[in-house]
């Protein structure tokens, strides 16, 4: 790591100091009764301690898997819906009333539903990741692909380009940024949304590990398992970033 | 002479919120091959929206627009078009921009020959030391300069130019002025150009189209009576300066209509 990655990465790391010397000073203050929070160390003891012994990771493991195919399913319908509704404006006119009353309602409310109609195994958490990830990446997708202006289209066709010759050399390269950042979007919401389809009977992921814990009261564990979703959501996003950098090198960007 | 583009009593209006908004009113004139036509009038006029009639973006409201004797029915690779706003391609890099139009099915360029291509206007227009980057790192005239090389580098039969050198330095802009000459010297195309100065179009245009303040009418049609090949010494003749106040007393009427239909109440007097 060069000079200015180090300084970046010591400047990124101040307010988790600061997180966490909040933390204790709440605790310590005396306005929580302590029993209530556990300290940052003891949950990084409890931490070690389901790594080690209550197999940690397969409940990452789960939970990252269900959201990694969600959003891809997700983000696979996405991209063609959202880009057929931003490029048709009819299409939009008349789909977007519709979409935002799906995109509203939370997943939360449709577990049961969800639960007559696909069961209580894998699928039907799949299919609340799904259905959140689908609906965020799609008002992105069209968002952004009604915004595509015509002019380069205009160019390309004074320059002889063909339908399939506009669509492969203008439309794709105009459409990438609008499908990254759709699938950010969804990612950060199906994390958001994760603990919501682990509550359909799930024997381990994260979502269910907070749950079970929350039945018997184990602070240390809900905690956990918190840092944990934050924690890999963060670094999925992170390496989003770096290959949405590398992809959109053209982009004129206020920060790199 | 053989006629290449008629623009028949061709009239356009938008229709806007506030309602009709009539562009272009019964224009008419005749594009003959080999022609230089030099569009000039105020700002806000219709200027490229009758350029775009012609490259096939707009159609007329009424009248015709009619391209080698056929209604324009849509754009197309012998009518080049060099836009105002430029139009690079900011993800392509300034040699894949020319490139392009090279790249299409429609041009049958060799792939064996594009490299050669890009790098003769890359020099031309002096963008060679910046081939690999991206249009963001550019300057205003040097993106000018792209979407010209882009444009010259299919060899359109004609070509539609709109205000193809507003944002270069005086310096450049001769240049470029010169090696349009050169171009349609040894290529010999037909070209439309909008302009804003007078000495431009003077000196490089066969025919000059002064329009009026929107809606955009025909004021007056001048004949330039300099032959081809011209260099920069016909800017030194007495017919030169007698056409330029001719001109700029034409364009300066229209502006001062278009401030009185903009500006109701007056400031001076
Ligand atoms: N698609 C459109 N819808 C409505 N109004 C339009 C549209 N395109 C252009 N106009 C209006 O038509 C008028 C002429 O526009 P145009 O771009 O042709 O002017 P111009 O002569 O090229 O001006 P400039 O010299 O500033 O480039 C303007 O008042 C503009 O607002
Ligand atoms: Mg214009």
């Amino acid at each position: 790591m060069n000079g200015a990655g180090l300084r970046r990465f010591g400047l990124g790391l101040i307010p988790w100091i600061g997180a966490i010397l909040l933390w204790y000073a709440v605790r310590w203050s005396g306005f929580v009764n302590v029993s209530l929070i556990p300290a940052p160390h003891q949950v990084a003891a409890k931490f070690f301690e389901l790594l080690t012994k209550e197999g940690l990771l397969i409940d990452i493991f789960a939970s990252t898997r269900r959201v990694f195919l969600g959003v891809a399913l997700g983000i696979l319908v996405a991209v063609p819906v959202g880009f057929l509704l931003g490029w048709y404006r009819p299409a939009r006119t008349f789909a977007d009333p519709m979409i935002n009353f799906f995109r509203a309602l939370p997943p939360i409310a449709l577990i049961p539903l969800v639960i007559v109609y696909f069961g209580v195994d894998e699928l039907a958490k799949l299919v609340i990741l799904f259905y959140a990830s689908f609906f965020s990446g799609v008002i992105v997708m069209y968002e952004g692909v009604s915004q595509i202006t015509p002019l380069y289209i205009r160019v390309a066709q004074t320059l002889g380009a063909n339908q399939a010759e506009i669509f492969r050399k203008v439309i794709i390269p105009l459409t990438v940024p609008h499908i990254l950042t759709a699938l950010r979007v969804a990612l950060g919401v199906a994390w958001a949304t994760l603990v919501a389809s682990e509550l359909i009977a799930a024997q381990r992921g994260l979502g269910a590990m907070i749950q079970n814990a929350s039945t018997y009261f184990l602070l240390d564990v809900i905690y956990v398992g918190i840092i944990c979703i934050g924690l890999i959501a963060l670094i999925m996003d992170l390496i989003l970033r770096k290959i949405t950098a590398r992809l959109l090198v053209w982009q004129d960007r206020a920060i790199a | 002479m053989k006629k290449r583009a008629q623009f028949d009593k061709v009239s356009l209006s938008f229709e806007t919120p506030k309602g009709r908004l009539n562009v272009v009113e019964d224009v008419s004139y005749d594009i003959n091959d080999g022609d230089f036509i030099a569009v000039i009038g105020p700002s806000g006029c219709g200027k490229t929206t009758m350029m775009s009639m012609l490259a096939g973006f707009q159609k007329p409201t009424t009248g015709k627009v009619l391209f080698d004797g056929r209604p324009v029915a849509g754009p197309g690779p012998e009518r080049g078009v060099i836009f105002q706003e430029y139009g690079v391609f900011p993800w392509l890099t300034v040699k894949q921009n020319i490139a392009f139009g090279l790249t299409l099915n429609a041009n049958h360029v060799p792939t064996a020959e594009r490299d050669a291509i890009c790098d003769h206007y890359l020099g031309l227009m002096g963008l060679s030391d910046f081939a690999n980057s991206y249009p963001k790192h550019l300057s205003g005239g040097m993106r000018q300069r792209l979407a010209i090389a882009r444009a010259y580098a299919v060899k359109p039969q004609f070509l539609l130019m709109d205000e193809p050198f507003g944002a270069l330095d005086a310096q450049s802009r001769s240049n470029m002025q010169n090696l349009l000459l050169k171009v349609l010297e040894t290529e010999g195309k037909t070209v439309m150009l909008i302009t804003h100065s007078v000495e431009e179009a003077i000196y490089l245009a066969s025919r000059i189209v002064v329009v009026t303040a929107r809606p955009a009418r025909i004021k007056e049609i001048i004949d330039v009576p300099f032959a081809y090949p011209r260099d920069e010494s016909i800017q030194e003749r007495p017919e030169f300066a007698e056409l330029r106040s001719h001109i700029r007393q034409l364009v300066m009427d229209e502006y001062r209509a278009q401030q009185a239909q903009m500006r109701p109440v007056s400031f001076s007097e």
